[in-house]
């Protein structure tokens, strides 16, 4: 683990207990968000990493180094510091600003001159702004120097306060962006405390959701979605989110009509559209003996075929689009809608085809996130429709209504 | 004006020299004294007030007696001038200091230490240059009074142009009065010019 945190508790000499009982296990490349209410001791406890505040109790260990035992010097220049309100010296240039901790370690002249262009080509910033003054830049400009500068000297850690809390929704989205690219491709492990949920979620491989100094919830951001601990987890990530992340935490399977009609591609013409007048369905799937999905059969195709004993295989449509049963819904949604199909089948991990997502369950899907479902629903679509519909497209409608 | 030069030319050119010098070494002790003193303070959490209030007594001691009690302590001559200027420009430096190195923002504080500067390095690097032009101020402020003050010097013996100021009251004599308080001026407004300057050249360019 690179950062292991066992037992840690804050007490203050007038008796406040700001954390208690803490415990975390940080491996390398992780984005750590820490949400809670203020007064919740998220900062509390993400200053105790660099050594701002001492704890009371508890150990805190870097590779398995104890972090007490360190030169607490030594030890912040290691770890990337950004706190809220950015934090640069405003009599330094921003060339002095990033060159700060290399030129606390000693770095030589030319070498921080060249780690300077390559941090500021990093915040997407003009390399002319070297030379200008924090006070000429905007709020959200200096803190991309802010977030820069914590990896100047690169830094493995980076601890973030609140960082983005000032400012306006467009400048924190791009920083945003910015910080999860750090993360996803410099490998950049980030302990990140904030109070907005959305935030968290977005960015965090894992969310610590903390109150009155303990920890209420340590999960992926899917699972704190999908399994709120309790009541006010609920309450923190709010009824309207839950609702509106449904399509981002359902995955493909839980939305599919299970058993599609089908038909293996030995068969003939004849057989084809008997199945299709005897299931009500224009749209046959087609797989093979042992269901691996291998295309489709349109009634528009079979209508040319003159010759009743042409095998299915021969006129198999073989470009289908189709979705993984564990995928989630969010980012399957725009893709189906993208391609414009009626509808589209679901496959397991070695192609079997497992069901069919219709374009009435996305309508279910899409009506809850702007309507609001009453009840975390599991299952939107009605499986009782599965056999009716299944693989079919009414294009009416009928039936595919309750 | 030109017989007053002819006459006491050279006289006004070294009691200048004592003026300056008696001036220059209250001042320097001044801000040797006061500005770690300031910076001390800002670092105790109590005491700060205590000291600054004590400070601004000390600075309501009338001139007059402060230099008579420096009699029977230092003597006659420079030393006791020196010793009472440098008590009346503690003040200004020091109450400067506290609220320059107060004012420097606890953010620009915090981010200096939690990316690993020591304690001399944070003073050196961040604090002080953001407190200096506040810093300037007081010292500005106190090498005025100082420069003013130190005429009466010239009652214990001191030297300074405080003689042709005296000399002139004793003898009825506006020439002289004249002779010794227009440099005194001239001298308080070119030291003051020239901090300034000072003042300035040390105020990062962004916070001018």
């Amino acid at each position: 683990m690179l950062l292991s945190m066992e037992h840690l508790r804050k007490e203050y000499p007038n008796g406040k207990v700001a954390v208690d009982d803490f415990n975390l296990q940080v491996g390398r490349g992780e984005f750590i968000a820490f949400i809670g209410t203020s007064g919740s001791g998220k900062t509390t406890t993400m200053r105790m990493i660099n050594r701002m505040l001492k704890q009371t109790s508890g150990t805190i260990k870097i590779n398995d180094k104890d972090i007490s035992k360190m030169d607490p010097v030594k030890l912040r220049r290691s770890i990337g510091y950004v706190i809220q309100n950015i934090g640069l010296m405003p009599h330094m240039t921003i060339q002095e600003n990033i060159e700060m901790v290399p030129k606390l370690l000693g770095w030589s002249k030319e070498k921080r001159a060249e780690q300077a262009h390559k941090m500021i080509e990093l915040a997407q910033l003009p390399d002319e702004m070297l030379k200008r003054y924090p006070g000429e830049l905007s709020g959200g400009q200096q803190q991309r120097i802010g977030v820069v500068r914590a990896l100047a000297a690169d830094q493995e850690i980076i601890l973030m306060d609140e960082p983005f809390g000032a400012l306006d929704p467009i400048t924190r989205e791009s920083l945003q962006d910015l910080v999860k690219h750090l993360q996803e491709d410099l490998g950049k492990t980030f302990i990140f405390v904030t109070h907005d949920m959305d935030e968290a979620l977005h960015l965090a491989t894992k969310v610590v959701i903390m109150s009155q100094g303990k920890q209420v919830q340590v999960d992926t951001p899917e699972n704190i979605l999908r399994h709120p601990a309790n009541e006010f987890v609920t309450n923190l990530i709010g009824e309207e989110r839950l609702i509106r992340a449904q399509p981002n935490i359902l995955s493909v399977s839980q939305i599919m009509l299970k058993n599609p009609v089908s038909i293996t591609p030995d068969k003939t013409v004849d057989d084809a559209i008997d199945l299709m007048h005897d299931r009500r369905v224009d749209t046959l799937l087609v797989t093979d003996d042992d269901g691996t999905l291998q295309g489709y059969v349109d009634l528009e195709d079979i209508n040319r075929i003159t010759d009743a004993h042409t095998t299915v295989s021969d006129f198999t449509n073989r470009q289908v689009f189709f979705v993984k049963a564990d995928s989630l819904i969010g980012d399957t949604v725009d893709r189906i809608l993208k391609q414009g199909v009626k509808n589209v089948p679901v496959v397991d991990q070695d192609k079997h085809l497992v069901g069919i997502v219709t374009r009435t369950a996305l309508v279910d899907i899409v009506y809850d996130a702007l309507r609001g479902a009453p009840e975390a629903d599991e299952t939107p679509a009605s499986p009782i429709n599965a056999d009716i519909h299944a693989a079919a497209t009414h294009d009416e409608g009928g039936d595919s209504q309750q | 004006m030109m017989h007053f030069l002819a006459t006491y030319g050279t006289q006004l050119i070294s009691k200048t020299g004592q003026h300056l010098y008696i001036s220059a070494a209250a001042l320097a002790l001044g801000v040797i004294v006061a500005v770690p003193l300031g910076i001390l303070l800002t670092r105790m959490k109590h005491g700060a007030n205590f000291v600054i209030t004590l400070a601004g007594v000390l600075q309501t001691i009338p001139a007059m007696a402060l230099l008579a009690i420096m009699i029977p302590i230092f003597g006659i001559g420079s030393t006791p001038a020196i010793v009472a200027l440098f008590i009346y420009s503690l003040l200004p430096i020091l109450r400067n200091t506290y609220l320059g190195m107060q004012g420097v923002s606890p953010t620009v504080r915090d981010a200096a230490k939690g990316m690993g500067m020591t304690w001399w390095q944070m003073m050196i690097q961040a604090e002080i240059p953001l407190a200096a032009p506040v810093i300037m101020a007081g010292i500005r402020l106190s090498a005025t009074y100082v420069i003013a003050w130190a005429t009466l010097a010239s009652y214990i013996g001191a030297g300074g142009l405080g003689d042709f100021i005296f000399n002139g009251l004793n003898l009825y004599r506006s020439d002289l009065i004249l002779g010794g308080s227009i440099p005194v001026i001239l001298l308080a407004l070119i030291v003051d010019y020239l901090l300034g300057k000072v003042e300035t050249a040390v105020t990062p360019r962004q916070l001018r």
